[in-house]
């Protein structure tokens, strides 16, 4: 046991330093937030400078054009592009890390051939249509209903928190596809053409006063059977594929970007009680990135190990502290949102809530982990 | 990247939990520390582990397990005197401006180890003839005499080795807190599981439930930091020594008395109880947090 990188992985740190010197000074300036064509434009064209470096797809089998990278490497990566001030994934998060991974797994070869190059390069956006007014948490309660007629399914339903609706082109489409069979059992994964007649889609205005998500409206849209992922009615297994893909790094430029504001705070605790406070946070954070080091390491492995399934509850409440932090030593210069710090609270008030609540967390790690029983099921 | 037990720290957390299940069960935890247990724990190399080549890495592993399983002693102090202050030896750190100091297990000492600002002190149990045996300890396990004035020993060693000692004592301090974390999650979930309330086990509802994940995720970030801190000592490039001991021992500090109650709390009436041993792991933890630094302390000392 130890905390040292192996040499190739040094090595490739080095040569993506390099590549980062030499390649953010030629970047456009960043562009409004929310001035979506430009941010599509800039985040695309980040996207087809890491395809012609050969850094995308760092996860993504070599045969589907990624650089089938080890965790360990794709760790120093997420770690020296955050450190570098890079761009983010932005509009290519779904295509690079959701949608392309679950086609590379149960994709058909002409969904796979149409769709794999053009995510890489940055010539595609996706967004997700999973969550429903109804079904957040109970994600396998979602009722969108797809009904066949000849070769296509014609959905109707409502989806919300779809990130990146309105910039994307295609969708992850989630539909009820047989209503009578247990909830899990009946959903099937559909490729949505987001210019198909019928669907309309609605910024949600957060409260930090951006729109990256949407609500999506459909109305008898009609999608060819061959745009299904998977077979039919096994979509929620499909949807759960792709979760396996993330190999303990998902949280990693997450976590570089913490730990920077947290030693930023160091100049401004004057009281005993901020201090204290601002150790336990520093703690918090460099125990988690050591958790994540390991996750990367049994992920190499093949393992999934307890840490795995708890870093996200970890992480939503030391970011939480770090949040609060902030607010509290800013003072009333938090009274103005555009202090990073001010926006970086506002915007981790969705981290306990997305992706699984923290209360869904303690769920499966009460359950899982620990082995307690299920909760008295009200269905 | 290889941040993970290797198969031979697994064999050794493994033999130290077997040694531990087989010799030292809670009957035998509940009789206190002595000289058996010492030599038992000396014959398995507890103590003479970085002598006999082991790293911090192993030794943290061996600590974790010994505190998971509660065996009671100056099990630290013993360890870090070794090879140079001979037998079963205990410490404290000076207490400054005349206040009293509390010494530990003093009636089995061979030796008591003294720091302070200058360096290391010993002090022959005999020359603490004016202290006084506390009758009723906060922890039952830990003995405790007071003594007013403590006297002047012969000194052994200067200000850098007292810095290494505690930095080395708390790490391993934290480490058997991370140890007795995770037992608390244990002890716990197996009662959750076993009690009955409302005709289903208690740890089906999601009130108790969510508690022991909380606990669960405690102990595993706190054990992930202390492993870190005593990787971080074998190897002092891949970190900052004195952040990663300070961030284990917070967290482990933290997690020990968090858990413990947490445990108590699932317990309920039992766990107020002297006969169920839930209140030796949270006694344990205050007395462990006032050594070797508390988590406050430490979380000051990572902020500046």
């Amino acid at each position: 046991m130890d905390l040292r990188l192996s040499e190739s992985d040094e090595a490739f740190r080095a040569e993506l330093r390099d590549w980062l010197a030499r390649t953010l000074p030629e970047l456009p300036t960043e562009p409004a937030r929310d001035d979506w064509p430009a941010r599509v434009r800039y985040d695309t064209d980040w996207q087809r400078r890491l395809f012609d470096a050969g850094y995308a797809g760092m996860s993504w089998p070599k045969e589907y054009g990624g650089r089938d990278a080890p965790p360990s490497e794709q760790l120093v990566f997420l770690e020296e592009t955050t450190r570098a001030k890079a761009p983010y994934v932005g509009v290519n998060f779904v295509g690079t890390l959701h949608a392309g991974p679950t086609l590379i797994a149960e994709g058909s070869d002409p969904q796979r051939a149409q769709h794999l190059p053009r995510i890489l390069r940055g010539d595609e956006v996706w967004c997700q249509c999973f969550s429903e007014p109804g079904a957040g948490s109970d994600l396998a309660g979602l009722r969108t209903r797809a009904v066949r007629d000849g070769n296509d399914y014609v959905v109707t339903g409502q989806k919300i928190w779809c990130s990146f609706g309105h910039v994307g082109e295609y969708g992850e489409l989630l539909v009820r596809t047989d209503p009578d069979a247990p909830k899990h059992r009946g959903i099937s994964w559909l490729i949505l053409e987001m210019d198909r007649p019928g669907i309309e889609v609605r910024p949600i205005e957060t409260l930090l006063g951006s729109s990256e998500f949407c609500e999506v409206f459909l109305d008898e849209v009609r999608v060819p059977v061959e745009n299904r992922v998977g077979a039919e009615n096994d979509g929620w297994r499909v949807t759960n594929v792709t979760l396996s893909f993330e190999r303990g790094t998902a949280f990693v430029s997450e976590m570089v970007d913490a730990r920077q504001l947290a030693e930023e705070l160091r100049p401004l605790t004057a009281e005993p009680a901020d201090r204290r406070e601002l150790g336990r946070v520093l703690a918090a954070l460099d125990a988690l990135w050591a958790l994540t080091v390991r996750n990367v390491t049994q992920a190499s492995r093949g393992v999934v190990g307890p840490g795995a399934l708890m870093f996200k509850l970890a992480y939503s409440e030391a970011r939480d502290r770090l949040g609060e932090l902030s607010m509290r030593l800013l003072g009333r210069g938090a009274f103005d949102v555009h202090d990073e710090r001010v926006e970086e609270r506002l915007r981790t008030l969705s981290i306990p809530i997305a992706a699984g609540t923290s209360q869904i967390q303690r769920n499966i790690i009460g359950e899982r982990l620990l082995g307690l029983p299920r909760e008295k099921s009200w269905e | 990247m290889n941040f993970d037990l290797s198969d031979d720290q697994v064999a050794l957390r493994d033999g130290i939990r077997k040694l531990c299940e087989g010799r030292f069960d809670m009957a035998r935890v509940r009789r206190g520390f002595d000289r058996s247990v010492f030599a038992e724990l000396a014959e398995t190399g507890v103590f003479s582990a970085r002598a006999d080549g082991f790293a911090w890495a192993d030794v943290s592993i061996m600590f974790q397990e010994l505190g998971r399983a509660l065996v009671p002693g100056p099990l630290t102090w013993s360890h870090l005197a070794h090879g140079r202050v001979d037998g079963v030896v205990g410490g404290v750190e000076r207490p400054r401006g005349g206040e009293p100091a509390y010494l530990e297990q003093i009636d089995v000492l061979d030796a008591l180890v003294v720091l302070d600002r200058d360096g290391v002190e010993v002090v022959a149990p005999s020359a603490l003839a004016d202290s006084i045996e506390l009758d009723w300890p906060l922890d039952p396990l830990t003995p405790v005499r007071r003594i007013t004035a403590l006297p002047a020993g012969e000194r052994v060693g200067d200000a850098g080795l007292a810095r290494t000692w505690r930095r080395g004592g708390a790490l391993l301090t934290a480490a058997y807190q991370a140890g007795m974390a995770q037992a608390c999650v244990e002890r716990a979930t197996a009662y959750g599981l076993e009690r009955h309330q409302f005709g289903r086990p208690v740890g089906s509802f999601q009130a108790v439930k969510h508690l022991l994940a909380d606990m669960a995720v405690q102990a595993e970030v706190a054990r992930t930091a202390v492993d870190a801190a005593a990787c971080v000592l074998d190897d002092p490039e891949t970190g900052d020594v004195d952040r990663a001991v300070s961030g284990a021992k917070v967290l482990a500090g933290d997690a020990a008395l968090a858990n413990a109650k947490g445990s108590l709390q699932v317990h309920g009436g039992m766990g107020f109880t002297w006969e169920v041993d839930v209140h030796l792991y949270l006694k344990r933890s205050w007395v462990l947090n006032a050594t070797f630094g508390s988590p406050t302390a430490h979380a000051e000392a990572l902020a500046r």
